[in-house]
C-alpha cells in the first residue's frame, strides 16, 4: 500500500530465498500510471541493452512486446469502454465511452513452465522462490524454449546486441532476491501497481482488490491467474479490466511440452532400459 | 513567484506532496502530474484510495486523466474563465467557508472609491491604464484609507459595496457556466460536476488541494491563472490546512531553489529586490525606506538585506560605506532572458555563460535563439553532453538549410564537461520548499567538474586580476569575500557555502573555532587559515541590521545553525510531514500559513483536520508542524494600529508576510496586470474574447519583431490551437534524457497528438509524417491520432487542438524537430515568461523539404515581409512598448513578495 | 581423481541422478547461479536526491572503489519511499553512458570542428574573455545615477544546479562583476 514506507513489501528486506517461500508479482492496472519506470529500472539493474529506437504510433507504447531485451513491457490500451465510474469528459456524458488502460506485462513464471520443460541443456531452472531462471552461462541458444512459451515471453537476443544468441527473459531479479532485495521493477513502481511479495498474500490481496473495484463501478475487473490449464498457475498474475485477449494474454494458456514430457519420460526409460541391457550383456559375456 | 507570493505572502508551494494524501478532492490543472511528477502523484493515488475525488482539467486526456475520476477537456488558455466560473458559482451560491473567509482573507477590506473594474463597460481594462506606457498606474487598486496595506478598514459582515468580496462578486458575475462553455468548450453539466466535487470537499471536516505546473505558468496571463486558483482556495478555506493548499509542481530538481537563491536579474537571495538605477534607490537609506514594510515579516528587511551584504562583502562591508551598497550593480530595465536575447541578436551581447540549460531547443522561438547565438563573441557551455546550444555552429537546422554557415560564425565556444549529481555535494530545494542535501559518491570523470568548481576557479582568477588593478570598476571584485576552503579537487567546500547561506555572527572568534566543541562554529577559518567569522546563527529572527550578522539567504537560515547539524542532510523522518528529513524553509515549516488550520479562536477546525492549535494553558501555538505564526501571539490579540512588524498582525490572521496578515482574494499591490484575474485570449487565438472588447492582456510584452510575429485572432492560415507538454520518458530539452538509450527508446520520435476528427478532415492517418508550421517556423513530426484529444465547440465554432512534446532536437541518438521553433517569444507582465501552452499553427501533411528548399517551402506558408505586428493589439516594432524594457515593467518585478 | 569427481558432479545429469529430481531445480544450478547475489551487497552508499524534476526523490548511490555500481530509490524518504520514475531510474545511465562528455572542448572562431585543450588553459581564456568584455562594456553612471553594471555578458541556467552553486554564481557574476543579465528556467 502507498504510504507504508519501509513496511511495504516492495521495500522491506526479506529472506524468501533462504526460507524457500513462493513469491510473486501482482500487477494492477487500475493504479498504473504508464510511467514505464519498471521497464527502465529492470534494464538498469539487469544491464539489458536498448532494442532500437523505433516509434510505433501505437499509443505511447514504443516497446511493443516482451523479448530478449525487454523484460517488463507496459501496454497502452485505448478502448471504447468506461473505466469504472470515470467521467472522461464529453465522451462519458455523450454515452460514447473511452478509457486508457496501462498494464505492465512480465514473464509469468509458470508453475509448469513451457520454457523450462523444453530446455535440453538444463539452463532453465526453478529457484527456491518458485521463479523460472535462465542461466546464461549454461544456455547454448538452441531456442527450444522460445517456441514453448505459451505467452511469447522468452526470446533469443539478436546480434549485434551484447550476449547475442542466448535466450533471455525476466530473472525475477534472482540476484537481488538472494540478497534479500525486492525485484527492481516492483521497488521502483511509484503507485505500487506492481506488488512483490509472498504468492499466497498477493493472491488474497488480488481477490480483495477485484472485489473492491467491482463494488466501485469497475464491472469488468477480474484476475488473470490461470490455474486450470497446463501451466497450473503463474507467479506473476494480473488484475485486468475486460478480457485477457485485449492484453494479448491467452485465456487458456497451454504448454506445448505437456505432451513432450511424457514422450521424454518414455524415451528416457527406453534409454535406461537399453543401457541396462547393454551392461547386462557385457556382464553376461565377461 | 508572484502568483502565490501576492496571494499568500511567499512564492512557494504551500504544502508538502505527502500531505496530498489527506485531501478529499484534488484538482490538477495546468499539469499532467502523473506524467511529469510520477512519484509525487503516488500521494494523489493514496488520496484516491482513501476516497478522494481526483479532477484533471487539461486539453489532452493524458496519463493523469486516465487515473482521474473526472477529466475535463479545456481549450488551452481558457483557465481563468473556467476557474473564474467556479469562483462565481461559490460566491453567488454562498458556498464559501465563511468563518475562514471573514477572518483569514481580505474579503472584508474596503477598497478606494476611484477603483474601476474591467467589468465597467466590459472593456477589459482596470482603472489606471496608460496607453503610452503600456502599463497601469496602480494606486487606485490600493485599499481605502491612508494606512497603505497595514491596518485596513474592514467590514466583517462582507456587505459593504466596496469590500473585496462584493467587488470580487461583481468582477466574476459574467463568468457563468454558459460563458465557461463559450470560452473553454466545457459543458455546464461537466462544469457542475467539478464545482460540486470541490464544494463537497470544503469546510471544517474537509479540504481540497490544487496542483499546477507549467500548463498554468506559460501563458500571457500565467500569474493571474494561479491567482484565480488562490482565490478559489481561500474561498473554500483550503490554505494552511492538512489536505489543502496549492502545490506548484516544479519541473527541475531545484527550480524552487533557483528562485529562492536566484540566478535571476531582479531579485537577490530570499526575494530581496535588486536595487534599481533610476535614482529612486540611489543610497542604502533610499532602498531601505522604499522596500521596508511597516507591518508583517518584511518589516525586518533591513536586517535581511544588510546581513546579505555582509555575506557578500565580508569585513569590507561596513556601516561607513553603507555595507558596500554602492558596489551592487543597479538594474535599469528588464534584463530577463528575452530582453538580452534581443540584444544578442542585435550583436550587443559579447559573452554568455550557459549552465545546464539548452536554449537552442528549450527557448521560445528557438530558431531565432540559435541565430542569435551566432552573434556572440564567446560562449561558455557547461554540460554533460554535447547539447544543441553547444553545437549550433555545426549541427543546427539553420546550417542544414544554408541559413547559417559554419565558416562564417565567429563565436568562440568553450564546452566544459560538467559533473553529475552523484559526483558533487550540495542541496536542491524541491517543489515543496524542502532543502535536501546530496552526498558525493564518486569523483567526476576526466575533465568533468562541478559548477561550484568552475565558479570558484573563475573567481580566484578574476579576483587575482582585480588585485593587480587600481581601476575603480574592479572595486567590487576586490571587496568580494571569497574565503571558501577547498577540497582535493579544488572545489570549494559546499558546507562552507551552506554555512554562509545560513548565516553567522560576523565577529571572528580567535582560532576560528571549527569541527569539535560547542562554539557554534562550523567553518571558522578561511582558505588561508585566518579566522573569518563567529558562531552560526539560529534562524532569521536573529538577523540584525548593524553588520553584526551575515546571511546569504535569510529564508534558509536555520539549515546549518549553531548545533552544526546540516539539516538539509538529515535523513531521519519522524512523521508523515517528514520532520527530521531535510529542511523546509522557512524555519522547517512543512505546511505554511498553518495558523489557518485552527479556527479564529485557536481550536482545530475538526479532529480529522488538525495541525496546529493554541494551547491556552501554556499560552502558545503547538501541534504537528512548526507554527507559521508568532508562537506566543494569542488568537484574541488585536492590534491598535500603532504596532510595527509582526506585532501589527492580528491573532486571528494567518498570512504573516502580508502587511495586513490576510490572504489576498484581491491583490492591492504587487501585480502589473490587475488586482483580480481577468480572462484574456492567448496572444494567438482562434477566437475573439467573448467577455471583453479587449482580446489580450493589455500589460503583456509582445517583443514585436519580424522573426517573432503573431497571428491575429481567427487567422485562417493558422486555424489550429497548439499546446506543448512534457512526456514522462523525457526531461525538458532532452540533455538528460534523449542521450540515454534506456529513455530514448521509450519515446524515440517527435509526434503531434490530434483527434480522429481532425485527422479525417486533413486526410492524415495515424503514423503519417506531418509538417507543423507557425509564423515562427516549421518542424516535422509524426501524427498520433487518438480520441484522447477532442474537438471543442466554442460558441458554435469547432476548434481543433493539437499537442506536441518539446524534448527533441538535432543532437543525440534520437533526433527530431524542436517544438519551440514554433513558439513565439512573449512576456507575461509580471515575470516575462513566454506563452508556450497556447498558440496557433497549421498542419501540412507530409515531410519538410531538406536543405535550401526548406526556406522556399516556409515562405509559401509564412510569407516574409509586411509589418511585424500582425495582431491588432500589438505595438509596432520599435514602439516604446514593443519590448519589456523601460520603467513600468520593473516595479512589480522587484516587489518584495 | 577428486577433481574429476567434482567435475562430474557438476554435470546436471549426474546431479539429477544423485539428488533424485527431474533436473529443473536447484540441482541444475551452475556455480555462477549459486554464487549469485546483488552487486550492491558490498558497495558503499551515498545518500542523494534525484536530479530530474522537482519532486525530490531520495536516491541511494551505490559505489565501489570509486566507481558507481547502481542507483536506487531511498526507501526512507518521506516523499518517495523508495520509488523513482523512469528518469530517476535511468540516473545510473545518466552518469555512465558513452555519449557523456569528459574532455574539455574548444571551438575557435570560424572553425569547423572542436579542438581539445586543457581545462586550465580554458579557464584562463574564459577569465580573459570576461575581463576584456567587462572592461569594454562596464557602465558606471546612467542619467546621473550610479549603476555600475554591464549588460554585455549574460548568464543562463541554474535550475538543476545546487543552491550553493547558484549562490556563488550570483555572488561572483552580479555582486563581483556587475553582470545584471542573469536568468534561469524558473520564472513563476
Amino acid at each position: 500500500m502507498i504510504g507504508e514506507g519501509l513496511q511495504s513489501t516492495n521495500q522491506r528486506k526479506h529472506s524468501f530465498v533462504q526460507d524457500r517461500v513462493e513469491v510473486g508479482f501482482f500487477t494492477d492496472p487500475s493504479v498504473c500510471i504508464g510511467c514505464k519506470a519498471c521497464e527502465v529500472a529492470c534494464k538498469e539493474w539487469n544491464q539489458v541493452p536498448d532494442d532500437g529506437f523505433m516509434w510505433s504510433g501505437n499509443s505511447y507504447d514504443n516497446t511493443g512486446h516482451l523479448g530478449a531485451s525487454t523484460w517488463r513491457h507496459v501496454m497502452f490500451l485505448e478502448q471504447d469502454r468506461a473505466k469504472g465510474n470515470q467521467i472522461a469528459g464529453p465522451m462519458s456524458l455523450d454515452q460514447d465511452p473511452f478509457r486508457w488502460v496501462f498494464l505492465s506485462d512480465v514473464c509469468k513464471h509458470c508453475e509448469e513452465a513451457g520454457c523450462l520443460e523444453a530446455c535440453p541443456t538444463g539452463s532453465i531452472v526453478r529457484t527456491e522462490v518458485g521463479s523460472v531462471l535462465v542461466q546464461n552461462d549454461v544456455c547454448n541458444g538452441c531456442g527450444y524454449c522460445v517456441v514453448s512459451c505459451p505467452f511469447g515471453v522468452i526470446d533469443r537476443r539478436p546480434a549485434p546486441l551484447p550476449d547475442s544468441g542466448g535466450a533471455f527473459k525476466c530473472t525475477f531479479c534472482y540476484d537481488r532476491q538472494k540478497s534479500g532485495l525486492v525485484p527492481a521493477c516492483a521497488k521502483v513502481c511509484p503507485t505500487e501497481s506492481i506488488v512483490f511479495g509472498r504468492l499466497d498474500d498477493l493472491r488474497a490481496r488480488g481477490a480483495e482488490r477485484v472485489q473492491q473495484l467491482q463494488q466501485s463501478g469497475y464491472n469488468d475487473a477480474q484476475l488473470y491467474d490461470p490455474t486450470e490449464t497446463s501451466v497450473r498457475g503463474i507467479h506473476a498474475f494480473f488484475l485486468i479490466l475486460g478480457e485477457p485477449e485485449a492484453y494479448g494474454l491467452p485465456p487458456k494458456p497451454q504448454i506445448p511440452t505437456i505432451y513432450l514430457k511424457s514422450a521424454w519420460t518414455s524415451a528416457f526409460a527406453t534409454a535406461i532400459a537399453s543401457i541396462i541391457a547393454t551392461l547386462l550383456a557385457f556382464a553376461f559375456f565377461s | 513567484m508572484p502568483g502565490l507570493g501576492t496571494s499568500f505572502g511567499r512564492g512557494g508551494a504551500t504544502t508538502a506532496q505527502q500531505d496530498l494524501a489527506n485531501a478529499d478532492c484534488i484538482l490538477i490543472e495546468g499539469s499532467s502530474m502523473a506524467e511529469c511528477h510520477p512519484v509525487g502523484f503516488r500521494w494523489v493515488m493514496k488520496a484516491k484510495e482513501r476516497g478522494a475525488t481526483i479532477i484533471h482539467v487539461d486539453p489532452r486526456f493524458s496519463r493523469t486523466s486516465a487515473l482521474a475520476d473526472i477529466w475535463v477537456p479545456i481549450r488551452a488558455g481558457g483557465d481563468i474563465a473556467f476557474l473564474g466560473g467556479l469562483v462565481r458559482h461559490i460566491i453567488e451560491n454562498n458556498l464559501f467557508f465563511r468563518d475562514y473567509v471573514v477572518h483569514f482573507t481580505n474579503a472584508s477590506c474596503i477598497l478606494r472609491e476611484d477603483f474601476r473594474d474591467t467589468e465597467e463597460g466590459a472593456t477589459g481594462f482596470f482603472s489606471g491604464w496608460s496607453g503610452e506606457q503600456c502599463g497601469y498606474d496602480r494606486k487606485t487598486w490600493l485599499y481605502g484609507g491612508d494606512r497603505g496595506l497595514s491596518f485596513p478598514e474592514r467590514d466583517l459582515t462582507l456587505q459593504h459595496p466596496r469590500c473585496v468580496l462584493q467587488t470580487l462578486r461583481r468582477h466574476f458575475a459574467r463568468y457563468t457556466p454558459e460563458m465557461v462553455e463559450k470560452i473553454c468548450g466545457i459543458s455546464p453539466s461537466l462544469f457542475h460536476k467539478v464545482a460540486d466535487a470541490l464544494v463537497a470537499a470544503s469546510g471544517p471536516d474537509k479540504s481540497a488541494a490544487i496542483c499546477y505546473a507549467l500548463g498554468w505558468t506559460q501563458h500571457s496571463k500565467g500569474v493571474q491563472i494561479i491567482r484565480t486558483a488562490a482565490i478559489l482556495q481561500l474561498l473554500l478555506g483550503n490554505i494552511g490546512r492538512p489536505g489543502g493548499g496549492i502545490l506548484a509542481l516544479r519541473g527541475h530538481a531545484s527550480i524552487q531553489g533557483s528562485t529562492d537563491i536566484p540566478t535571476l536579474y531582479d531579485t537577490l537571495p530570499g526575494y530581496l529586490p535588486m536595487p534599481r538605477g533610476d535614482g529612486s534607490e540611489a543610497t542604502l537609506r533610499d532602498y531601505l525606506a522604499h522596500q521596508t514594510k511597516p507591518t508583517g515579516l518584511w518589516h525586518n528587511l533591513p536586517a535581511y538585506f544588510i546581513s546579505l551584504l555582509k555575506a557578500y562583502y565580508g569585513k569590507n562591508a561596513t556601516a561607513e560605506n553603507d555595507f558596500g551598497y554602492n558596489w551592487i550593480p543597479k538594474i535599469t530595465s528588464n534584463h530577463s532572458f528575452f530582453e538580452y536575447l534581443y540584444d544578442m541578436a542585435d550583436g550587443k551581447m559579447e559573452g554568455m555563460f550557459m549552465m545546464g540549460q539548452n536554449p537552442a531547443v528549450a527557448a521560445a522561438n528557438s530558431r531565432f535563439e540559435r541565430a542569435a547565438l551566432s552573434k556572440l563573441k564567446w560562449l561558455v557551455v557547461r554540460e554533460m553532453v554535447e547539447i544543441e546550444a553547444a553545437t549550433f555552429w555545426r549541427d543546427s537546422p539553420e546550417i542544414e538549410h544554408g541559413e547559417l554557415k559554419t565558416e562564417e560564425i565567429e563565436t568562440e565556444v568553450f564546452l566544459f564537461p560538467a559533473a553529475g549529481h552523484a559526483e558533487k555535494e550540495g542541496a536542491f530545494t524541491n517543489t515543496q520548499r524542502l532543502l535536501q542535501w546530496r552526498q558525493k559518491a564518486v569523483d567526476p570523470p576526466g575533465d568533468a567538474r562541478s559548477e561550484a568548481w568552475f565558479m570558484h576557479q573563475l573567481a580566484l582568477r578574476l579576483i587575482a586580476k582585480a588585485k593587480q588593478s587600481n581601476d575603480p570598476l574592479d572595486e567590487p571584485l576586490r571587496a568580494l569575500d571569497w574565503w571558501y576552503p577547498e577540497d582535493e579537487l579544488g572545489d570549494p567546500k559546499m558546507e562552507a557555502v551552506l554555512a554562509e547561506i545560513n548565516g553567522w555572527y560576523t565577529n571572528p572568534v580567535a582560532g576560528g573555532g571549527g569541527p569539535g566543541g560547542n562554539d557554534g562554529i562550523v567553518f571558522g577559518v578561511d582558505r588561508k587559515g585566518n579566522s573569518h567569522h563567529g558562531p552560526q546563527i539560529d534562524g532569521y529572527p536573529r538577523l540584525k541590521s548593524d553588520g553584526s550578522t551575515a546571511s546569504g539567504a535569510w529564508i534558509y537560515s536555520g539549515v546549518l545553525g549553531p548545533d552544526k547539524i546540516n539539516k538539509a542532510n538529515s535523513r531521519n523522518s519522524k512523521d508523515y510531514l517528514g520532520h527530521g528529513w531535510g529542511f523546509a524553509w522557512p524555519g522547517d515549516r512543512r505546511i505554511i500559513y498553518n495558523r489557518a488550520s485552527a479556527s479564529p479562536t485557536g481550536e482545530p477546525w475538526s479532529e480529522g483536520k488538525k495541525l496546529i492549535w493554541w494551547d491556552g494553558t501554556q499560552r502558545k501555538w503547538t501541534g504537528r508542524d512548526v507554527p507559521d505564526f508568532p508562537v506566543e501571539k494569542s488568537p484574541e490579540f488585536r492590534p491598535t494600529g500603532n504596532e510595527s512588524g509582526l506585532d501589527g498582525i492580528p491573532g486571528d490572521s494567518a498570512f504573516i508576510s502580508h502587511e495586513d496578515g490576510l490572504g489576498w482574494l484581491y491583490v492591492p499591490s504587487g501585480l502589473q496586470d490587475g488586482p483580480m484575474p481577468t480572462h484574456y485570449e492567448p496572444l494567438e487565438s482562434p477566437v475573439h474574447n467573448a467577455l471583453y472588447s479587449r482580446d489580450t492582456n493589455p500589460a503583456v510584452h509582445w517583443f514585436t519583431r519580424q522573426e517573432n510575429r503573431f497571428a491575429p485572432p481567427g487567422d485562417p492560415r493558422f486555424p489550429f490551437v497548439l499546446t506543448t507538454y512534457r512526456l514522462t520518458e523525457h526531461h525538458t530539452a532532452g540533455g538528460m534524457s534523449r542521450f540515454l538509450s534506456h529513455l530514448a527508446e521509450l519515446q524515440p520520435e517527435l509526434f503531434a497528438e490530434m483527434s480522429p476528427e481532425l485527422a479525417v478532415e486533413l486526410k492524415i492517418n495515424n503514423g503519417d509524417h506531418i509538417s507543423v508550421v507557425s509564423l515562427r517556423g516549421a518542424i516535422e513530426a509524426r501524427a498520433l491520432v487518438s480520441r484522447r484529444i477532442r474537438p471543442l465547440h466554442l460558441n458554435g465554432k469547432t476548434v481543433h487542438q493539437i499537442a506536441m512534446p518539446f524534448h527533441f532536437g538535432s543532437a543525440g541518438p534520437v533526433k527530431g524537430g524542436a517544438t519551440n521553433d514554433l513558439v513565439p517569444i512573449s512576456g507575461e507582465p509580471n515575470v516575462t515568461i513566454m506563452e508556450a501552452k497556447a498558440l496557433t499553427c497549421n498542419i501540412v501533411p507530409g515531410r519538410l523539404p531538406r536543405g535550401p528548399a526548406f526556406e522556399e517551402w516556409l515562405n509559401k506558408y509564412v510569407p516574409e515581409g509586411g509589418p511585424p505586428n500582425l495582431h491588432p493589439e500589438q505595438p509596432a516594432a520599435g514602439a516604446p512598448c514593443a519590448r519589456a524594457g523601460g520603467g513600468h515593467g520593473l516595479e512589480g518585478k522587484i516587489d518584495t513578495r | 581423481m577428486t577433481s574429476l569427481t567434482a567435475l562430474l558432479s557438476k554435470w546436471p545429469v549426474i546431479r539429477q541422478i544423485r539428488e533424485r529430481s527431474d533436473g529443473t531445480g536447484l540441482e541444475a544450478m551452475s556455480d555462477k547461479t549459486r554464487a549469485m547475489h546483488a552487486r550492491i551487497d558490498d558497495a558503499q552508499v551515498a545518500r542523494s536526491i534525484c536530479p530530474y524534476c522537482g519532486v525530490g526523490c531520495g536516491q541511494l548511490i551505490f559505489h565501489k572503489n570509486g566507481k558507481l555500481v547502481s542507483i536506487e530509490g531511498d526507501p526512507e524518504s518521506p516523499i518517495s519511499q523508495g520509488n523513482l520514475c523512469p528518469k530517476g531510474a535511468a540516473s545510473y545511465q545518466l552518469l555512465t553512458h558513452n555519449r557523456r562528455e569528459t574532455k574539455m572542448k574548444y571551438r575557435a572562431p570560424r572553425a569547423k570542428e572542436w579542438t581539445e585543450i586543457s581545462v586550465d588553459r580554458a579557464m584562463n581564456m574564459v577569465a580573459d574573455r570576461v575581463w576584456e568584455s567587462r572592461r569594454r562594456t562596464f557602465v558606471h553612471k546612467q542619467n546621473g545615477n550610479t549603476i555600475n553594471h554591464t549588460t554585455a555578458i549574460c548568464h543562463l541556467g541554474g535550475a538543476t544546479l545546487d543552491n550553493e552553486e547558484n549562490y556563488l554564481i550570483k555572488k561572483l557574476f552580479t555582486l563581483g562583476l556587475g553582470m545584471v543579465c542573469i536568468s534561469n528556467q524558473a520564472r513563476i
